[in-house]
């Protein structure tokens, strides 16, 4: 397996914060990657680094052997790799069709007005949210809205897609759906990073994982080697019959 | 952007029908004093659908709009004059220059968001004006005459106001058209994207800077083709006209009674703000009282119909949307 994406010694201060310090890791093609710790850990950051919302101080993101450190969000879509937001960013009075059709229209392919629309179409389908498609982006439920995230996400046509606490806020039924259209998506062949605190998911859906506490990489591998680190269960799992481990597959 | 499938919609034979009724009304008797009057609402309607163009599309207020009417008069007046250009390459080669610096100030002042880009538009006018007032070859503070000859290049003055008249009710529907074609188009789709969350819109792939830019370059165009036209059918300009903050204001108490973010609204805004100007105006007792008027109704708009007219009848009868748009 080739990476996909290379993270390479990569830093970032907020004033005398240090926010993500010597951080490397790869995500090879299709793979799920899953990327946890505590709150404030600097998973968040991470995204922003990688898809240039934040300037690295230190540091190179390589994405398919092309350097894209720093370039400004725009750019990093057009590479291939597109992100949902923790706290769910709609376009609020455009409808749900139409926020869709925008993650088309300037996604990787660079699509006519029309044809975006038609991928529009098809990802809401995908996703189950066909029926909401006229409806104000605003109006619709926080499993809705996050939903439309990943769907305006995957109209980009990203072959790395960040997904940053799509779980969250949901009910267990609306996290079954989710994992499920998760599940679909890396079918398609599109790699994913993912950031999760609800563990049963992450183990289960992950190939790999990595652990960040306070910015730095406590430890990273698959799932089940992780879960059983005992460095990791100090700083972020505390008991490991918390951490759905055993339930992993 | 290549839209051409707009003129397979009713809303752009929409467009061309009430621009020309809007062009043969005041033919009707020789009506001269109607064509005053609605030389007047064509600019308006030029003025408030490229600001639009930014606020309601974009999400930036641009409080210094009228620099780009002022600008476009100075440059059609000045090359007329000292070149002896015809009116319309004079207008539009002005226009052009006025679009290109609009980019170029367009990319630095756009960082700023809110509050700080309407403080920054207020500034880009005044400084401005404070260049033109002491600027010589464009008659300082005193301002250009053009001379009567000048209207013998279309058959003398009567006919000079005819001619200008039908040029600015043209710049008026070009404006609606080009309002529209934006609406239904790619690029009008990205700045829709950032009028409502830029930072999303960024992350979503639009490209922010050059797509802001872009706005607020085109929106200076017909604007200043509109000042050239103006300014030479009233053979005089300076700064204190050009550069009118008050009349900046009032384009934007325009679109938000019309309705910000629809090109129909826009329109009607601007159309219904002269016809009520211009019964203000005729009071006696009280010079500019339209800016009372302005004042308080834009508070009462913003308080209570922040869509606007459009807002509410797109409200009130949600399948209009599709039609008036």
């Amino acid at each position: 397996m080739s990476a996909l994406l290379e993270v390479r010694g990569l830093g970032l201060s907020f004033g005398g914060l240090r926010a993500v310090n010597e951080l490397s890791f790869e995500v090879a093609e299709g793979q799920i990657m899953g990327l946890i710790g505590p709150n404030g850990a600097g998973k968040s950051t991470v995204f922003n680094l990688i898809n240039g919302v934040y300037k690295p101080d230190e540091g190179h993101v390589l994405f398919k052997g092309v350097d894209i450190t720093g370039l400004a969000p725009y750019r990093v879509v057009r590479h291939g790799i597109a992100r949902t937001h923790q706290i769910v960013q709609p376009l609020a009075t455009m409808t749900v069709l139409e926020n869709c059709t925008v993650g088309a229209c300037f996604g990787a392919d660079n699509l006519p007005l029309g044809r975006a629309r038609e991928a529009a179409r098809e990802v809401l389908g995908f996703v189950g949210l066909e029926d909401r498609a006229g409806m104000p982006a605003g109006q619709l439920t926080i499993a809705g809205k996050k939903r439309l995230e990943l769907a305006r996400a995957l109209c980009a046509r990203p072959t790395l897609l960040l997904l940053d606490e799509v779980l969250a806020g949901l009910n267990p039924s609306e996290v079954a759906r989710m994992i499920d259209v998760i599940k679909r998506i890396r079918a398609r062949g599109v790699a994913i990073l993912i950031i999760e605190h609800l563990m049963q998911a992450i183990m289960s859906l992950s190939d790999r994982v990595v652990v960040l506490s306070t910015g730095e990489k406590l430890a990273e591998g698959a799932p089940q080697e992780v879960a059983n680190d005992p460095a990791v269960i100090a700083a972020y799992l505390g008991d490991p019959g918390l951490s759905g481990a055993e339930q992993a597959p | 952007m290549g839209h051409f499938a707009i003129v397979r919609r009713p809303f752009f034979w929409i467009i061309v029908a009430a621009t020309a009724l809007f062009a043969l009304v005041p033919l009707w008797g020789n009506n001269v004093e109607l064509r005053e009057s609605l030389v007047l609402a064509a600019v308006y309607v030029t003025l408030a659908s490229n600001l639009n163009l930014m606020i309601g599309y974009t999400g930036y207020v641009n409080f210094g709009n009228i620099v780009f009417f002022g600008l476009g008069g100075y440059f059609g007046v000045y090359f007329s004059n000292a070149f002896g250009w015809p009116l319309i390459p004079a207008a539009l080669v002005g226009a052009a220059i006025v679009s290109g610096l609009a980019y170029l100030f367009g990319l630095g002042i756009l960082r700023l968001r809110g509050a700080y880009f309407a403080l920054a538009t207020i500034g880009v006018n005044e400084a401005v004006r404070a260049f033109v007032q002491n600027f010589d070859p464009w008659g300082g503070a005193s301002g250009l005459y053009i001379p009567i000859s000048a209207f013998g290049q279309f058959g003398g003055p009567m006919q000079a106001l005819w001619a200008i008249y039908f040029l600015l009710v043209l710049v008026m529907g070009l404006s609606l058209v080009l309002s529209y074609a934006i609406k239904s188009s790619k690029f009008g789709l990205g700045l829709l994207a950032i009028g409502q969350n830029e930072d999303a819109a960024a992350v979503l792939g639009v490209a922010t800077p050059r797509y802001k830019a872009m706005a607020y370059s085109i929106s200076a165009f017909l604007p200043a083709v509109a000042g050239a036209l103006f300014f030479f059918k009233s053979a005089f300009i300076q700064p204190v006209d050009a550069f009118d903050l008050s009349l900046s204001v009032e384009v934007i108490v325009m679109l938000m009674l019309g309705g910000q973010g629809t090109v129909t609204g826009a329109a009607i805004g601007a159309f219904l703000y002269e016809e009520l100007r211009g019964h203000l105006l005729t009071s006696a007792t009280f010079s500019n009282f339209q800016l009372v008027i302005a004042g308080a109704l834009l508070l009462l708009i913003v308080l209570f119909v922040p869509g606007g007219l459009m807002g509410w009848v797109h409200r009130r009868w949600p399948r209009t949307r599709t039609v008036l748009e």
